[in-house]
């Protein structure tokens, strides 16, 4: 501010000056910031802003508004003034501090745009034209010119009146000679600044027009040198496309090019076109095709070519021409080469052209000389390992930690470090478990172990057998060999030669007696599947390698086959033995279990939090066609973030960590007992439908994992739940036609027996595995076999976890055999054996009802699909056998997906009847299923057992199947 | 308007045979109009699916690329993209134009049943008869589901999307609706096997056939029975059924070669429509007008309120007049 300032000079002064103290008067306080205030000379506050740099004058205390804040202004309406309103200028909003001398917009004296010069200066409105044309957009000054003021500044209206024209240059006029020279010497004057051509043109002109003697010409117009600044990142010299050239046209115009600087386009800029060129009017040019007002056919479409361009700086090498290396000039020298051939005549062989340089001779290295001791072997790494080492060195390596790479560490680079020293070096925390596969043998196993490598590697140098698949194999058996890169190292080297099968038939050995392998019986992945006989013969493999047997593998094999099958078989049972090892568990502790597994060891599962109600209560509803609340449940489920975006859906549980539905870990056992509490013993009984409790495959796994458990579980009926039952019963009883699935069907005599047995078999403990197996593989073949009576078919069914209706009961469910004294034949039935089953038409009551089984696999899940044509087409061929297979596979996967997730749906009684019912198949009650089917009613009858069959029944009866086909495997 | 309304119209059922297309692809397993009814996609179980002008019964496209049968076809809303699912476990994403297979989903364990294009054609939602439902995202390139729901304990058979609601119906005889919106899962327990879920156009209603050869049509809101129509027999294959596109009637397949059409209100059966002697395996009403579509065995046939003027007839008649 001016009263800052320490200048002398006649500064300005805001405020009114302290007045002197007087000295009786006390001190007076000092007066707070917010106090300090600074008044104008009308009395108002003085701010040290204007409003547009942040000062409001109308503020309080230096600060915005009144004492109570912003006053709102009052509205009035400006609906009458509308005439009268201007547009408001920024000056409207400004303060006289903001208009004032150190405002924004200070007013001062200035020279109006009347007097101002160099408004309207043509000569300055064409330098910049040019430059302009070197813009990024070419002639962008068009806009300039557009906004010019009308009226031109008073100089030029000076000289307009002195006789002055637009476009003429200023001084005396000249004769035409005169005005040319001129222009010349104004172009040297000027440098390169003007168009060089220029002169040139005129003097076309000149040439071409009369000039009379006594005319004077203005003189020419002077282009000032334009001084702005380069800015662009164009090429020197380089100007935009002219638009007016564009646009005009011309025969002459052609391509355009942008690199010229005399082409006319600077002409056409000053106004100087020449005279013979026509004008057209329209658009024309490349590009822009032939109008209708156009006569000829220009050139449209031009072509341009890469000699129109430069391609160097500066000018051609006068020399031989061979600049650069551009094809013309290529040929060129092709051409002198031919002369050369000419020279060679006779000595060419047809179609061949003499080099054009001749070829570098290379210079040959001499191989290095070999060292006497020198043997071409290469060892990928230092195979020192027990059989050149001392046996001592190597028992102790290979008991410490089975690398070689600790013992010589001076030796070992960086790829001779083991992951332990990796680790180590990267900080890197030590993995849980055993960090060596030798860890987890126990020292008998080790000692026998490096023991048989012992003989393996001294016979490693000797021929192996050259398969591919065994190196593969060896890689797996990592197990073996202490060093897995070793191991495979050496033994893809020993791959090379001859067939050596032993080695690794011991160590399949090896693998195969260790502990943990017996600890692990009946979990091994079964390979051969799919030959029994194979299989069988596999397992007694195994079984014999578990007890340690050496020729395990020739006393496993058939002797009745071949020679060479054997020697087939051979390879893959020690393939498939290594392959399929058992994993001991300590060395399974690396890896995550998965989180639903069949349950053996886990003590909890997970389960959603909201359980479904009671499915009984539910059932009654529906037979009493109550549907609403009694059939709804209504549960909590989190969708997933992604998947609410795509349905332009905001997330209903936003942050909320995990999608489904909610699940809390529970205690196997525990849910299942708080499970169990609310069923009735009439629940089984019950016509249930087919399908409705996938649930129920569960059942029996849990019965396999735990079965001591079920005697705990059985509790008393509570009260609630006895009505209930009681509700059910009558239910099914009074209303068979309630129900279609069941209704006619169910035998109401059935409950009591049930009931009544359930109590009698609660006692019996629980079979063993054995016979569960006995009975799921029997019920293939003995399908066809006796009939017995309905209960019992409901129960093995229950038992299997497959319940069905007990309308169906008596048709559907009798496919199962119960024998459970018989044992199955092994490969009773195999699905191939009836392939037009899975087309079996819907309505021809002729059709002989097909095997049970084959009927299982068709509906293996829910509803079936109709068949391709019933009637008018032939039957087709099911798909192969082999597909089938991979399909029961399938389902295997799938019910133990569906035990856990039925397993806590599991109620006690459902138990109840696995034992009952387990009980009953020790009593070989079977049934025909097609018997019954035949006792229904005629031509319905047919369409009925295809609903049973692919509806209702289907899961269950899907799941039944995949039981009895697993059992099938098991044997 | 000047003159009084005109009273509703009767509303008119298809039963006038206008096509019969013979898909020449085996079994036709279902059988969908596009969104806008002007085509029709068609099934095959020789791993074909095809794709059908309804106009004048031409074969537009075939799209080959399944490796088993393949059960359930959509459309997208654009008519841009296509989506199947089949025997062979996959659910595949079509381009209309080319043919090509934009993208190959696997992941489901069992045969897939049923697919659909959510509104707006970003998620496909597949179900199958592993128990789950996958949502697949077509806009991303991930090749795992954004979501995998597998609430149902049995093969989910039929599914239905609408725009913030995805209903199923389950082997385990529930309907299960997942309502994006509230983030809630309603199951009804129906007590049989369901074979075909559909939302009522006015998205008040569902309406579930199962195995028990009923149709029911349940209250969206509350899952009371509003209806239940019988008649027919559904008893051991996957059939469809659906309302008319104007919710005035239920239609339902029938293994006695039958379809059947009930007034939505009365419950009384207002039409048996004899397609053949077979199963008639799958409908599907058209969008917008009275146009129905049915699947037995290897054709498919539109019908139709009234009977089509073929071209040639007109072409008659005018020659007559001249």
């Amino acid at each position: 501010m001016a009263s800052d300032s320490d200048s002398d000079g006649d500064f300005v002064t805001f405020g009114t000056p302290l007045e002197p103290l007087e000295e009786d008067e006390p001190l007076r306080k000092p007066v707070p910031l917010y106090e300090q205030t600074v008044k104008d000379e009308k009395g108002r506050y003085q701010r040290f802003h204007g409003a547009f740099t942040g000062g409001f004058s109308a503020g309080y205390f230096n600060t915005v508004g009144t004492k109570e804040g912003w006053t709102p202004a009052t509205f009035v309406s400006s609906r009458q003034q509308k005439a009268g309103r201007q547009n408001a200028r920024p000056e409207d909003f400004m303060d006289e501090e903001d208009l004032g001398d150190h405002g924004i917009a200070p007013r001062q004296i200035t020279t109006t745009a009347d007097f101002a010069s160099g408004r309207k200066d043509v000569i300055r409105d064409k330098a910049r034209a040019i430059t302009s044309l070197s813009a990024p957009i070419p002639g962008d000054t068009v806009l300039e010119d557009l906004v010019a003021p009308a009226r031109s500044s008073m100089g030029v209206e000076l000289l307009r009146k002195m006789g002055w024209k637009d476009g003429q240059g200023v001084g005396p006029r000249v004769k035409r000679r005169l005005c040319k020279q001129r222009a010349d010497s104004a172009t040297r004057a000027f440098g390169s600044a003007s168009p060089p051509n220029g002169s040139s043109e005129s003097q076309d002109e000149e040439d071409g027009e009369f000039v009379p003697e006594n005319v004077t010409f203005a003189p020419k117009d002077v282009t000032p040198i334009d001084f702005t600044p380069k800015v662009d990142l164009h090429g020197l010299g380089y100007r935009g496309l002219n638009p007016l050239a564009a646009l005009r046209g011309g025969p002459g115009a052609g391509h355009i090019n942008l690199f010229t600087m005399d082409s006319d386009r600077t002409n056409s800029l000053f106004g100087e076109d020449r005279k013979g060129q026509r004008r057209r009017g329209g658009v024309a040019g490349q590009g822009f095709g032939v109008g209708a007002m156009e006569d000829d056919d220009e050139d449209i479409y031009h072509r341009d070519i890469m000699s129109n361009y430069d391609t160097v700086l500066g000018g051609e090498e006068p020399g031989n021409g061979l600049y650069g290396w551009t094809a013309p000039q290529q040929y060129n020298r092709k051409k002198k080469d031919h002369s050369k051939d000419a020279a060679y005549l006779g000595k060419i062989l047809e179609g061949f052209t003499l080099a054009s340089d001749k070829l570098e001779t290379k210079t040959i290295f001499p191989p290095p000389n070999l060292p006497r001791d020198f043997r071409p072997v290469h060892y990928f790494r230092p195979v020192v390992d027990l059989s050149s080492v001392s046996p001592m060195v190597a028992q102790a390596l290979q008991t410490s930690r089975g690398h070689m790479a600790q013992e010589e560490p001076s030796k070992g680079g960086r790829h001779q470090l083991d992951s332990a020293q990796r680790r180590e070096l990267l900080g890197e925390a030590t993995l849980q478990g055993p960090s060596s596969v030798f860890d987890l043998l126990k020292v008998e196993d080790r000692e026998r172990l490096s023991s048989l490598r012992r003989p393996s590697s001294d016979t490693s140098s000797g021929p192996r057998q050259p398969t591919p698949g065994e190196a593969r194999a060896a890689v797996v058996a990592a197990g073996v060999a202490a060093a897995a890169a070793r191991a495979s190292a050496q033994k893809a080297l020993s791959s090379r030669f001859a067939p050596h099968a032993e080695q690794q038939q011991q160590e399949a050995l090896s693998v195969w007696s260790g502990p943990t392998a017996q600890a692990q019986t009946g979990q091994t992945f079964k390979p051969f599947e799919r030959t029994p006989h194979k299989q069988a013969r596999y397992d007694l493999y195994i079984d014999q390698l578990k007890q340690g047997d050496r020729d395990a593998l020739e006393l496993s094999l058939d002797p009745t086959m071949t020679e060479w099958e054997r020697g087939r078989e051979r390879d893959e049972f020690v393939r498939a033995a290594l392959l399929y090892k058992p994993s001991s568990s300590s060395l399974s502790c690396r890896f995550t279990r998965g989180k639903q597994d069949d349950g053996v060891e886990a003590d909890t599962v997970e389960v959603t939090r909201d359980q479904e109600n009671d499915v009984d209560d539910k059932q009654a509803a529906v037979k009493m066609k109550m549907f609403g609340k009694l059939t709804r449940d209504t549960f909590e489920w989190h969708p997933d973030n992604l998947l609410c975006k795509r349905f332009n859906i905001p997330d209903p549980y936003p942050g909320s960590g995990f999608v489904g539905m909610p699940k809390v870990k529970r205690d196997k056992f525990s849910v299942f007992n708080f499970l169990t509490v609310s069923e009735s013993p009439t629940a089984s009984a019950s016509p249930a439908p087919q399908g409705v409790k996938p649930s129920e495959p569960g059942k029996r796994s849990r019965w396999d994992v735990s079965g001591q458990a079920g005697d705990k579980e059985r509790k008393e009926k509570d009260p609630v739940s006895e009505f209930l039952s009681v509700a059910r019963i009558e239910a099914s009883g009074s209303g068979p036609e309630a129900s279609t699935t069941d209704g006619p069907t169910t035998d109401p005599t059935v409950e009591p027996d049930t009931e009544q047995k359930e109590e009698e078999e609660e006692e019996e403990s629980r079979p063993s595995m054995d016979l569960f197996k006995a009975i799921f593989a029997s019920s293939s073949d003995e399908k066809s076999s006796s009939s017995s009576e309905g209960e019992s078919e409901e129960e093995e069914e229950k038992e299997e976890g497959v319940r069905s209706k007990a309308g169906t009961g008596p048709q559907i469910s009798n496919q199962l055999n119960v024998n459970t004294t018989q044992p199955a034949p092994p490969v009773s039935t195999t699905p191939s054996q009836h392939p037009d089953i899975l087309f079996k038409t819907p309505s021809g009551p002729a059709a002989a009802p097909p095997p049970r089984d084959q009927e299982m696999e068709e509906e293996e899940f829910g509803p079936r699909l109709p068949p391709p044509s019933s009637t008018l087409t032939e039957r087709r061929p099911s798909p192969t056998p082999s597909a089938k297979d991979d399909k029961h596979k399938k389902k295997c996967k799938e019910k133990h997906k569906a035990k856990k997730h039925g397993k806590h749906k599991k109620d006690k009684k459902q138990k109840k009847k696995h034992k009952r019912h387990k009980h009953k198949g020790k009593q070989k009650k079977t049934k025909k299923e097609e018997s019954s089917d035949s006792s229904s009613e005629g031509s319905d009858g047919n369409g009925q057992e295809d609903g049973e069959e692919g509806g209702g029944v289907s899961t269950e009866e899907l799941l039944r199947r995949l039981k009895s086909i697993r059992g099938k495997n098991l044997q | 308007m000047s003159f009084p309304q005109p009273k509703p119209e009767v509303p008119q059922l298809p039963q006038n045979l206008l096509r019969t297309i013979d898909c020449q692809q085996g079994a036709v397993r279902a059988v969908r109009f596009n969104a806008d009814g002007n085509y029709l996609l068609s099934c095959g179980s020789d791993k074909s699916l095809k794709l059908w002008s309804v106009s004048r019964g031409t074969l537009l496209k075939t799209y080959s690329g399944h490796g088993y049968e393949v059960l359930d076809a959509d459309g997208s809303y654009d008519n841009s993209q296509l989506c199947s699912c089949s025997s062979d476990k996959t659910v595949i994403l079509w381009d209309v134009a080319t043919g090509q297979v934009t993208r190959k989903l696997r992941g489901h364990a069992g045969k897939v049943n049923c697919v659909q294009f959510n509104e707006e054609a970003t998620v496909i939602l597949s179900g199958s008869i592993d128990g789950t439902v996958r949502c697949w995202d077509t806009r991303s390139r991930k090749f795992d589901p954004i979501q995998i729901l597998d609430e149902a304990q049995d093969g989910v058979s039929s599914l239905k999307v609408s725009e913030h609601e995805l209903l199923t119906g389950s082997v385990d005889g529930r309907v299960r609706r997942y309502d994006l919106r509230m983030g809630q899962l309603h199951v009804d327990f129906i007590n049989s096997p369901i074979t075909c879920v559909c939302f009522s156009a006015d998205g008040q209603c569902t309406l579930t056939s199962s195995l028990d050869s009923t149709v029911r049509l349940l209250d969206k809101s509350t899952g009371e029975m509003l209806g239940e129509y019988t008649g027919h027999k559904m008893k051991g294959y996957k059939l469809d059924c659906c309302l008319s596109s104007k919710d005035t009637h239920v239609l339902s397949c029938s293994e006695d070669g039958h379809v059947y059409c009930w007034d939505l209100v009365e419950g009384s059966l207002m039409l048996k429509l004899p397609v053949g002697k077979a199963v008639v395996q799958s409908l599907s009403f058209h969008p917008s007008e009275t146009r129905l579509l049915t699947a037995m065995e290897g054709r498919v046939q539109v019908w139709g309120a009234e009977p089509e003027e073929t071209e040639e007839e007109v072409v008659v008649v005018q020659q007559e007049k001249a």
